[in-house]
């Protein structure tokens, strides 16, 4: 049977031809690879899912026993997971496949750096630390934050393209939606991040309440997680209250997403207790 | 201008000031942009560390600025500080305006706004006003929590509402960061974070406080009975596990194991198993080896023992036990710090210069030349736990925070006050019909969810669309 990387590898594949596909229904205006774009991601997400599901499988049977959201291989994994499933979600529910050119390269890229050799992709048991429920908790709300706004981003990129070619019908403007329609998706995409940032942010406080006896600790992860939930809780503020929109917004917005990256990776350059081992 | 009206204009200004959206961007950006620092600098660590790193010039202007404890610098409590300040009079500015939304006196609905509002769906249909009153009444009651109905010249109004709660949403994520401010407060007045190490069979009743050079007595006294490490195959430590019990007047009144994640909580303290190191036992044997004749003395030792040596040449006191001794930037292992103090009528008895044994270099005190080549054998290791103790009573308060924080969010973002009207105008014994939907924060969703009912009602009737 296979195991769960062989078939990372193939989904890895499959994201792939998911963004060659979607650029190419961009480009060339043509319905056939946009379905095919929506087909190859529907596969690969449930691929995806096959694949966490079988790798705790083997964890179980390696006699570890535990979900497989422990070190940056799974989460790499969970995270090109969640943006494709989040991805797929906007596609049915606004029937918008543009959407798909710039969301589809960021799992596809996730995957691509978890199958490089220095990420280490072995089941390894839990050290004591990481011995708690509030793990699963913590990692699926972060990460469905960080999917929201790695999606937003992708949008705020729409963006730029479309801004000032707003009635251009031709061109690579001409399939984007209306700005209002990318700012609006952008902000709902913001918000539904800021839910689960904060409460990816609240089950950590609780577990390092449990596990360490303080809920804050300006650990650098923590820290920087707090300047993410900051950034964009400035964002909010200002659309909601101060009524910014458009570039202002989408500019934020890739702000937002690099303190995400930061607060993802760039804290393992940093000492503290979130550097993946 | 007089005085009155000066402090007058005064107060508006500054309440103006605290109440501007402006500031709460600005800070929040501030915070966000600040914090930065404590990422980068490490924290409380030593001045020794900070003077190599970045040299005295740096060192001087970081100090002075505090970003060695920066989270605690009087500027980012500041900044908080003008945050908290900020939530509040926004809050009480804005709130009175919503009250008066969500609980009006007389509910009155501008049909003008929905006349004129993009989201709105007409058609006609096969039946006068009247006809339709009742079942779009109805339907719109399943939908809608508060139905009016209001006549016009040519037919009704109906209009529906539901969800003016939800404008209360953004106040409760507002008054939830309070009780993490006001939580995080109780903490710091009320409660404690400190730390012990405590070897096995021994128990310790006072804690050392982190960050700061203070003991604090706890009100028991914690003795480690038993601490084990397991291992995976593979080497990976498994798990730390502590079994303590907790003596009042040495008497034992509780008993448990602690293990990381799974913390004891006796009488509002939290125990935590945070590290355990190796440490000598009660007894050991120090071996005394004279330079010139090759003689050897053996003696027994204990930590903070005062060991006579040899033929009257002065005491040795064995100091203190390190794991991984740093000597000169090597890693020498185990070692035991000692002085020796020269026999009595002989100057500078507390200089007695300190040097170290270190227990895998039997040979290594040789080097100093002193009257004895000292070293130790025979000593048994037992393991000590390291033990972190917290109090902290502002936690309920934080938690409260954390779950309306989750629920206003919620609210706030994903739940809508929304309003719908329908006018049915009769003309030519038809009835000319008029959908709208608007809610308070004017989101696209409203054009889409006024087809959708648009949709519903046509579907009743038997109509033609126009």
């Amino acid at each position: 049977m296979i195991t769960s990387s062989g078939l990372f590898s193939i989904i890895t594949f499959i994201y792939g031809l998911a963004v060659l596909l979607y650029i190419s229904a961009w480009i060339f205006k043509k319905e056939l690879p946009g379905k095919l774009a929506t087909a190859a991601t529907i596969t690969a997400v449930t691929g995806n899912l096959i694949g966490i599901i079988l790798r705790w499988i083997e964890s179980y049977q390696m006699g570890y026993g535990h979900a497989p959201l422990s070190n940056l291989y799974e989460s790499l994994v969970f995270f090109a997971f969640c943006i494709a499933a989040l991805y797929l979600f906007l596609e049915f529910r606004y029937k918008l496949r543009i959407i798909g050119v710039v969301a589809s390269p960021i799992s596809f890229l996730a995957m691509a750096y978890a199958s490089l050799p220095k990420v280490n992709s072995s089941i390894e048991p839990l050290i004591p630390a990481l011995q708690s429920n509030w793990l699963i908790a913590h990692v699926i709300t972060c990460f469905i934050g960080y999917a929201a706004f790695a999606v937003a981003f992708g949008i705020s990129l729409l963006y730029f393209i479309k801004a000032g070619r707003d009635h251009q019908t031709g061109g690579v403007a001409g399939k984007i939606p209306h700005v209002d329609m990318l700012d609006e998706l952008t902000h709902q995409m913001v918000m539904f991040g800021f839910l689960f940032l904060s409460a990816g942010i609240i089950t950590g406080a609780v577990w390092a309440n449990q596990a360490w006896g303080r809920y804050w600790g300006w650990d650098p992860k923590e820290t920087w997680s707090l300047i993410t939930w900051l950034i964009y809780a400035s964002l909010l503020h200002a659309r909601m209250m101060r009524g910014w929109t458009g570039k202002k917004i989408a500019v934020l917005c890739c702000a937002g997403f690099l303190a995400v990256i930061f607060t993802y990776f760039g804290v393992n350059l940093l000492p503290g207790l979130h550097s993946y081992q | 201008m007089n005085q009155s009206s000066f402090t007058e204009n005064l107060t508006n200004k500054v309440w103006k000031f605290f109440a501007s959206v402006k500031l709460s961007v600005v800070v929040l950006l501030a915070l966000a942009a600040t914090s930065v620092i404590g990422t980068i600098i490490p924290q409380n660590a030593s001045p020794m560390m900070y003077l190599q790193r970045y040299g005295e010039t740096l060192y001087s202007i970081f100090n002075a600025l505090d970003f060695f404890d920066m989270y605690h610098a009087w500027w980012f409590q500041l900044l908080m500080g003008l945050l908290t300040i900020n939530i509040i009079i926004c809050s009480i500015e804005r709130l009175s305006k919503t009250w008066k939304i969500i609980f009006p006196k007389k509910i009155n609905f501008q049909a003008n706004r929905f006349r004129k509002s993009p989201n709105r769906v007409e058609w006609t249909a096969d039946a006068k006003p009247n006809g339709l009153k009742t079942p779009y009444k109805s339907y719109l009651a399943r939908h809608y929590r508060h139905i009016t109905t209001q006549e016009t010249d040519s037919g009704l109004l109906i209009f529906g509402e539901k969800g003016r709660w939800t404008r209360l949403g953004v106040y409760a994520v507002h008054f939830s960061i309070l009780l993490l401010v006001i939580g995080g407060l109780i903490g710091s007045f009320f409660g404690f974070e400190g730390f012990a190490n405590v070897p096995e069979g021994k128990s310790v009743q006072q804690i050392s406080l982190r960050n700061q050079d203070e003991q604090k007595r706890l009100p028991f006294a914690i003795r480690c009975d038993d601490f084990s490490i397991s291992h995976y195959d593979s080497g990976m430590p498994k798990e730390y596990r502590s079994s303590v019990a907790i003596l009042n007047d040495g008497e034992v009144v509780h008993k448990a194991d602690i293990r990381v994640n799974d913390p004891l909580r006796y009488q509002g303290i939290n125990i935590f198993q945070s590290s355990y190191g190796r440490t000598p036992g009660e007894k050991f044997t120090v071996v005394f080896t004279d330079p010139e004749s090759g003689m050897t003395y053996e003696k027994q030792g204990a930590i903070g023992a005062r060991i006579p040596m040899p033929s009257d040449k002065g005491t040795l006191v064995v100091e203190d036990f390190r794991s991984n001794f740093n000597f000169r930037g090597h890693n020498i292992g185990d070692s035991f710090i000692c002085r020796t103090i020269p026999p009595e009528k002989q100057p500078d008895p507390e200089t007695g210069n300190f040097f170290v044994l270190p227990l895998n270099h039997p040979r290594f005190d040789r080097m100093r030349g002193g009257d004895f080549a000292i070293s130790v054998k025979d000593i048994e290791f037992g393991y000590y736990t390291g033990l972190q103790v917290t109090r902290d009573p502002g936690v309920p308060v934080v938690y409260a925070g954390f779950i309306l924080i989750i629920i206003g969010c919620y609210i706030t973002f994903f739940m809508l006050h929304k309003q719908v009207c329908v006018e049915l105008a009769e003309k030519n014994g038809q009835t000319q019909v008029m959908l709208a939907c608007v809610s308070g924060k004017n989101r696209p969703g409203m054009k889409a969810a006024a087809r959708r009912l648009a949709g519903q009602l046509k579907n009743m009737q038997n109509t033609d669309e126009r």
